[in-house]
């Protein structure tokens, strides 16, 4: 199962072209600038722009191609808005039941449970959306689109209008949806750290048009990309937890880049975790040091590297399986003649766990 | 106490106002959809007959109406010749004349409801599997249902105080087309002051009551403007 598609659309002021193929599972990340077309693609996949020209096809059935363009409400897709859409003339379970009584699938009652469950909102059912919080309205939303069981799940910057708490209070369901069900999802965001949180595919736009798309980390890492000369630039890292000592709340995580370690706090073992390494805490030494009071050092190789202003040089690593962003002074790479193909010794100052 | 032709009258007008209604939301309802949505950008010529009844003198409609529906027009012509009767002075008639006439007073309510109502739950209700035909009647109309009302309330109450319109193409038949807002005329004609009292202070009170109920029941949603 895959996603592929290919579109144009003229409006005049704005235009849009390009063509992709994402993943048929996990979290491909639309990102980019307000205005860049982000949501009008979503909105073409979900078939509420009937000009665009094109073509599209989910897991082997053909949503749109010169031939054909199946109405919205015959594509098995859920669509969350960027403002919750709850109808405010149903009780939440009659918003939840809208979808599911009129999706393919039998009217059971196991996947509505499923959702509720997921999204913890068995507590609201009875209530009308006037009465909820921004925050538990798109709980709902999220919720009535995954009751009706779709193939594909657009989710249109559904934390953007929500202030900071409410969207630390729905982040940890999304990542729920994301370890939990296989479901493909596109999530439109302009926020790199919901990006960094749930993305595994991200795909850069621009005006438009695809700056570059690929698996998260080899994004991320992209140095002819504005996106990692960001101040905030990092590295994200997959890995499940192998130890954790209880004298000093050190955990262990087996990594794409080798064993990595961090003050996490308590943790089970086996569990999945995804990790977040700034690239101004990682640093580099010709040498293994000694007596460090660095938890992290890892050999590794420069792959590329680019000025960042006057003072900075940012550095590609590949450590392991996977590349990690070292941000290091202009001096030090000059007098440690800091090249693409130098072996080095990574030092990772810092883990912070994602979510 | 009104007289029997009086209470006749009141009947006449009750009918009339009730059929023209459910007339008036039958076609006015898809008209007002269509204009709500529409882009085409010769729009405002319909909007503008549909808003003509306002401000023509009910005389001039009614006139028009006339020409129209007698078995020398295109609508009684055409009556005549499928062998049914020419519609001028006759009760199927009025009911013509009063949904012309109450038009507006139907299908700018509903537009503005529909307008209010907007795109996205539209599309919404379609990301939901609902059909178009089903998302209008399980989500625009619910939605819209202030406008309805206002639509019905309006459109009943105007028919009801139709005066020009009706003495153009319906006469003045005791029993079959008078309607209250004629016998009152004929009773200050008459100078029977006490029965035009009667029919007079009726009509009020009726259209006073339903004026109420509608703005009672709008307050929570929009208020009525026009």
């Amino acid at each position: 199962m895959s996603i592929e598609l290919a579109f144009r659309l003229d409006r005049g002021d704005f235009s849009l072209d390009l063509s992709l193929a994402l993943p048929g599972a996990g979290v491909s990340a639309v990102f980019g600038p307000s205005g860049c077309g982000k949501t009008t693609l979503l909105r073409i996949m979900a078939g509420l722009e009937r000009l665009a020209v094109g073509h599209l096809r989910v897991g082997g059935r053909t949503w749109q191609d010169v031939n054909q363009f199946v109405p919205p409400h015959q594509r098995a897709v859920g669509y969350v808005f960027q403002e919750p859409s709850l109808f405010p003339h149903r009780s939440v379970e009659g918003n939840l039941r809208y979808g599911l009584r009129r999706s393919q699938g039998s009217g059971d009652s196991a996947r509505l449970e499923q959702s509720i469950e997921l999204l913890g909102i068995r507590h609201l059912l009875a209530r009308r959306p006037h009465q909820l919080s921004g925050g538990e309205q798109q709980r709902v939303a999220i919720a009535r689109a995954l009751a009706m069981e779709p193939a594909l799940l657009l989710l249109d910057e559904p934390l953007a209008g929500l202030d900071q708490e409410r969207r630390g209070e729905i982040l940890p369901y999304l990542e729920r949806l994301h370890r939990e069900l296989v479901l493909p999802m596109v999530y439109v965001s302009h926020s790199r750290e919901e990006v960094a949180r749930l993305a595994d595919h991200l795909v850069l736009m621009d005006a438009g048009r695809v700056q570059a798309e690929g698996a998260l980390t080899d994004v991320f890492a992209r140095l002819d990309l504005a996106i990692a000369g960001q101040p905030g630039a990092e590295t994200v890292l997959e890995g499940v937890v192998d130890d954790y000592d209880p004298r000093d709340g050190v955990v262990r995580v087996n990594s794409d880049a080798g064993p990595l370690h961090a003050v996490l706090g308590q943790m089970e073992t086996g569990q999945p975790v995804r990790l977040q390494v700034q690239a101004r805490d990682v640093s580099v030494a010709l040498t293994a040091p000694q007596d460090s009071s660095i938890l992290n050092v890892m050999p590794a190789r420069i792959e590329d590297l680019a000025e960042q202003g006057t003072g900075h040089v940012m550095l590609r690593l590949r450590v392991g399986d996977t590349v990690l962003l070292a941000r290091v002074s202009r001096r030090s790479a000059r007098e440690l003649s800091l090249a693409p193909g130098l072996e080095v010794h990574a030092q990772v100052k810092s883990v912070a766990l994602l979510g | 106490m009104p007289g029997s032709a009086d209470l006749t009258a009141l009947w006449i007008t009750l009918q009339l106002a009730a059929v023209s209604t459910l007339i008036l939301l039958v076609l006015g309802t898809p008209l007002a959809w269509w204009l709500a949505r529409t882009q085409w950008r010769f729009r405002f010529v319909v909007e503008a007959m549909v808003a003509l009844p306002l401000v023509l003198p009910p005389t001039v409609l009614g006139f028009y109406l006339l020409i129209a529906l007698g078995p020398e027009g295109p609508i009684g012509g055409l009556m005549e010749a499928l062998g049914g009767q020419p519609l001028a002075f006759t009760f199927s008639g009025l009911v013509i004349g009063s949904v012309v006439y109450s038009l507006p007073f139907v299908v700018q309510p509903l537009q503005n409801a529909f307008s209010a109502v907007g795109r996205r739950p539209m599309e919404v209700a379609a990301t939901l599997r609902a059909s178009p035909l089903d998302r209008f009647f399980t989500v625009a109309v619910p939605l819209a249902a202030p406008g309805f009302l206002t639509a019905a309330v309006l459109g009943f109450a105007h028919t009801l105080g139709e005066f020009g319109v009706v003495l153009m193409i319906g006469g003045n038949i005791p029993g079959s087309t008078q309607v209250v807002s004629i016998a009152v005329y004929d009773h200050v004609e008459a100078l029977d002051y006490t029965s035009a009292h009667w029919l007079s202070g009726g009509l009020l009170l009726m259209s006073m009551l339903m004026l109420m109920a509608v703005y009672a029941l709008n307050r929570r949603f929009l208020v009525v403007r026009l």
